[in-house]
This record gives structure tokens, C-alpha cells and sequence, in this order.
């Protein structure tokens, strides 16, 4: 293989992986931006995603169309039960107790799915069959391509979502002062409802686009994609949406990049250590806003 | 309680709006913080197209009687009637969508929205689509986001700003924030619109020209309008009816000609004349 070509792949493996990240990260920043909490039970809501992938698939013998479909809509729902029954009680606690809360439910969807599925990971049929590819002396598989069309799509979507609708007038409304969005008649409840619903739905997403590439479900799955989406999140500035796409993204080249440099075996230190210096250097990330004390 | 008050509550009200009835009734409002009494006994009726005053001097509670209102405090004892409906247990956005619209005394627009947007914000009770529609039924949904766009437009021209819809509210000029916080409130459809020194920070012509605008917006949209100020010449200019607040309590309540030459509000502003 040529430099070239060597570049090439790694360049689309990043994108892949990436774009993963970036929807996973989306989820994690439209939380922040409307309640300040950082949900860690967002990394598991996909973990739930594959199994119920999985469990269409293999046990109801049901196509990857409708597998697909059962997975976003099991994220969105329960992305959505877990507003309700675990962070509405909490909406005038302090933001600590909230945090905390959100770890307690990332245990219980961990501990839940070992109890239902067993420790052990169990392999997702194949969700996208697309042929590979062939460009010059560069094979691209069809997975990657698919995943990143799906995700493009979707970014561009949420983008419209939130720039155009009026749902999406009442996210950026509440998420830059929730009080004075309240006095103009936006209820908080709806909104942070339809803000849960969106962030699990794109999680459902990325949860059916991982395990396309990684084809296994198992408890701990979304522990580690989790982190690292939450790392792109902080990247880009957490709460920016276009800065959630463009951290995913960048971690998923970084990965690739390290993997490209034969350091495979350190990728997960270097989307570690990138955390560490956003947090020193710009610890608002690269499309945050300065919080300003609110008067 | 009501013998408390040293100025009939129902003096304030217009001629004209005797015969309807009040669009806004506070009855025996208060509000405690810890052991604070910050508002107590406010007992206030306002006409259905009255133009009316809150002073006092700083730290009377005026802003804390707007939060009241608008329950970003829960009163602690009394009623408001909303027209005939009594607003306890609504939260802030019900109330907004009852009829109660306001600004703020610091200006708190969504700054990185554009300026029709934050029209559109206000307007949101307005679109009536709701999500499974925003999904399903795409061309009726845009219609609506097109007819939002179109009303945000005709709203800004009341203050000549409908050539700036696509500039971010944080870039305007800042007697133009407070103009499009008015037009924001506004757009929430109210009954009575609470203005919180709306002419802070204003030269006298452009305070002149607000004082034009209220009157022009009572006229057209025919509601109530309560305003909290400082500037004597606005308040006694434009409001059929005052009321003084000090520490928590009214003093006095009257037409601007009676309020001047009021001896306890004389007092509360400049202080006890020596004897």
C-alpha cells in the first residue's frame, strides 16, 4: 500500500468512528446547553440501542430495517423515561446532585443489561450490507460510507431542527436564559423533554452505526464510547452543537491518526490526553462561549 | 387588612375603562424572603387599556411586585386575578400565556438569536403545530414558520425596526434592545404588559419617542400597560394612574396631579422637611 492510500483509509476509518462520536456528543451537549447537567447515562442509552438491535435481529428474526427502527425509537423512550423519572425531581436541586444521579443511572443500565443479557458480548448480525468501494487502489467499505452519509444527514437535520422549527427556537431560547424564556410563555418542561427525546434519538442512531462497524453488543459498551463523546463534546465547546460535530470528528481522526502512526494500542490515551490540554489550554473548547455571571 | 390602605384601591382606574372590567386585580400581595417581608398588603386594580405607574424610591420592591406578577416568586400571601381567572399554582410560562407579558429592568434578550427570532420566541404560543406534525406534516409546518416570520416583521415596524430581522439581538444598539424586548413581550399576545424602566439609559429624545410608542402600542393593541421608572417626566407624562411603593408597602396612589402634591411622597422621595 502507498503512503497515500495508507492516508486515505485511515482518513475515512477517522470520519467513521467520528461520526459516531459526533452524534453520540450532540446528545451529551443539547443536554448541557438546556439544564447544565452532563449525562453520563447518555454513553449506556446506547449500550441499550445495540442490544435491542440485537434482540430484533436475532431473537424476533426481525430484517436490520425494523432492528434499526426499534433501536432509535427504545433510545429516544428511554432517553425520555429517564428525564422524567430521574432528573425532573431534581430540577431545583443542585447541579452536583444531579451529576450524581446521572452516574447512579449509567451503574443501573450497566448492571441491568449484565443481569438481563449476561456479562458476556453478543454479536449483532450484519445492519448494513453495502459493497465496498474501489477507488483507484483505495477500497472504502460500504459501512463507512453509509455511516457517514447517515450521520451528515442527520447533523444537517438537527441543524435545520434547531435553527428553523419552533421547537428549536425554544432550545436556544431556554438554553441562553431560561427564566426570561419562561416569561415568554416557552414551558421548560416540553422543551427539555423534546431536548432528551432528540439527544437519545441521535444516540439511537449512533448506537445501530457502532455496532455496524463493531458488530457485538455488551454491558460496558457505552461506557467507553460515552466518555469519549463526551470528551469530543468538550472539545468543541460543551453545549455548542456545531462544536459537538466538529470535536466528534476531530477525535475520531485523532484515533485514526495514532492508529495510522502504529500507536493503536495508545489511541484511548490520546483522546484522553486531548481532554487534558483542552481543559488547560481552552477549557471552554473551541466554539464555547464564555459563561458570564448572569446579573 | 384593607383598612390599612391609605388610598381607595379602586381610584385608579380611567373613566373609560369603568365599565369593563379590570384586567389585572393584585389583592393583599405579599412576598417574605427568610424572615424579609420585601412586599406586603400591594392591593392594586388596573383598567383594561390603563396606562399606569409604579414608582418608589430604590429598593421600594417594584422590580419584586413585576416577579410577583409574572410568578418568577411564588407570592407568599394575597391573589391575583388575571381578568376573572385567579393565577395561583400557574408557573411562570402559564401566566405568560394568560395574558401577562414583560421586560426586564436589565435587558435579557436571547443575544445570539437574530432579532426576528427573538419575535418569534415570543410568538411561539402563536404556532399551533406540534411535534409528530413537525415530522409528518412538513409543508404546513414551514407555512406556519413563513406566517411566524411575516408577523415578526409587521411587529418590529411598530419601533421602524423590520429591515433589521436578521441582525443577532446582542449586535443592536442599546435603546434598540430595549425597543425589540417590548416587541418580544408584546408578541406573547398580552392583556396587560409589564415595563420595567423602559426608558433606562435613554437620551430625552429617544425617551420622548418611547413615550409616543407606549401610548401608540395601548392604542393599537388596546391593552393595559404597567410601567416601573424613574424618569418623573414619562411617568407623570404618559400614566392615568400612580402607585408609590416604599419599603414593600403602597403609599400613595393617584393621578400623576394628586401624587405630586402628595406630602407622603414628597417625604419618601426627598426625605422629612426640617421644622
Amino acid at each position: 500500500m502507498s503512503v497515500f492510500s495508507t492516508i486515505f483509509t485511515q482518513l475515512m476509518n477517522g470520519l467513521q468512528t467520528g461520526s459516531v462520536y459526533a452524534l453520540v456528543a450532540l446528545g451529551y451537549s443539547m443536554v448541557y446547553g438546556i439544564i447544565l447537567l452532563l449525562n453520563f447515562a447518555h454513553g449506556d442509552i446506547i449500550m441499550v440501542g445495540a442490544y435491542t438491535a440485537w434482540l430484533f435481529m436475532v431473537n424476533f428474526g426481525q430484517s436490520p430495517w425494523v432492528a434499526v427502527i426499534a433501536a432509535i425509537a427504545a433510545c429516544t423512550v428511554l432517553g425520555v423515561v429517564i428525564e422524567k423519572v430521574a432528573y425532573t425531581p431534581l430540577r431545583k436541586a443542585p447541579r452536583l446532585s444531579l451529576l450524581i444521579t446521572a452516574i447512579g443511572i449509567s451503574f443501573l443500565l450497566e448492571n441491568l443489561a449484565q443481569l438481563i443479557f449476561g456479562a458476556g458480548a453478543r454479536p449483532v448480525p450484519t445492519i448494513i450490507d453495502v459493497a465496498p468501494v474501489t477507488i483507484g487502489s483505495v477500497s472504502i467499505s460500504g459501512t463507512a460510507i453509509v455511516t457517514i452519509i447517515v450521520s451528515v444527514v442527520s447533523m444537517i437535520l438537527l441543524n435545520l431542527l434547531i435553527k428553523k422549527s419552533k421547537m428549536g427556537k425554544a432550545m436556544r431560547a431556554v438554553s441562553e436564559d431560561t427564566g426570561a424564556a419562561q416569561l415568554m410563555g416557552i414551558s421548560l418542561n416540553k422543551t427539555i423533554t423534546f431536548t432528551f427525546a432528540v439527544g437519545s434519538a441521535l444516540a439511537g442512531i449512533g448506537s445501530v452505526l457502532y455496532c455496524a462497524a463493531y458488530p457485538q453488543a455488551s454491558p460496558t459498551m457505552g461506557a467507553m464510547l460515552g466518555l469519549k463523546a463526551f470528551v469530543a463534546a468538550v472539545l468543541g465547546g460543551i453545549g455548542s452543537i456545531p462544536g459537538a460535530m466538529i470535536g466528534g470528528f476531530a477525535i475520531g481522526l485523532a484515533e485514526a491518526g495514532a492508529s495510522a502512526l502504529g500507536l493503536s494500542v495508545w489511541k484511548d490515551a490520546v483522546v484522553f490526553a486531548i481532554l487534558i490540554v483542552v481543559l488547560v489550554v481552552k477549557p471552554t473548547g473551541l466554539l464555547g462561549r464564555n459563561l458570564q455571571e448572569k446579573v | 387588612m384593607s383598612k390599612l390602605l391609605p388610598v381607595p384601591s379602586r381610584g385608579m382606574i380611567p373613566e373609560r375603562d369603568i365599565e369593563s372590567p379590570p384586567v389585572l386585580e393584585a389583592i393583599h400581595l405579599g412576598v417574605d424572603f427568610g424572615g424579609l417581608v420585601a412586599v406586603d398588603d400591594f392591593h392594586l386594580l388596573i383598567g383594561r387599556t390603563e396606562i399606569s405607574g409604579l414608582i418608589g424610591p430604590n429598593g421600594a420592591g417594584k422590580t419584586t411586585v413585576f416577579n410577583l406578577l409574572t410568578k418568577v416568586y411564588q407570592p407568599t400571601r394575597g391573589t391575583i386575578l388575571l381578568g376573572d381567572k385567579d393565577t395561583a399554582g400557574m408557573n411562570t410560562s402559564q401566566v405568560c400565556r394568560a395574558g401577562i407579558a414583560r421586560t426586564f429592568q436589565n435587558i435579557r434578550l436571547f443575544k445570539d438569536m437574530t432579532v426576528a427570532e427573538n419575535v418569534m420566541v415570543g410568538l411561539h404560543h402563536d404556532i399551533k403545530y406540534h411535534i409528530p406534525g413537525a415530522i409528518f406534516r412538513v409543508p404546513g409546518y414551514w407555512r406556519q414558520e413563513k406566517a411566524a416570520r411575516g408577523k415578526a416583521k409587521d411587529m418590529l415596524s411598530i419601533f421602524n425596526m423590520q429591515d433589521m430581522g436578521d441582525i443577532k439581538a446582542g449586535g443592536l444598539p442599546y435603546g434598540a434592545q430595549r425597543r425589540l424586548e417590548i416587541v418580544r413581550a408584546l408578541a406573547t399576545d398580552p392583556s396587560i404588559l409589564l415595563l420595567d424602566e423602559p426608558a433606562a439609559g435613554m437620551n430625552p429624545s429617544e425617551t420622548a419617542e418611547l413615550m409616543e410608542n407606549i401610548t401608540k402600542i395601548r392604542d393599537v393593541y388596546q391593552i393595559a400597560i404597567m410601567l416601573i421608572e424613574h424618569d418623573m417626566k414619562l411617568v407623570m407624562g404618559i400614566c392615568e394612574g400612580i402607585a408609590v411603593l416604599n419599603y414593600g408597602k403602597i403609599i400613595a396612589k393617584g393621578t400623576p396631579a394628586e401624587i405630586m402634591s402628595n406630602p407622603v411622597v414628597v417625604e419618601a422621595y426627598l426625605g422629612k422637611k426640617e421644622a
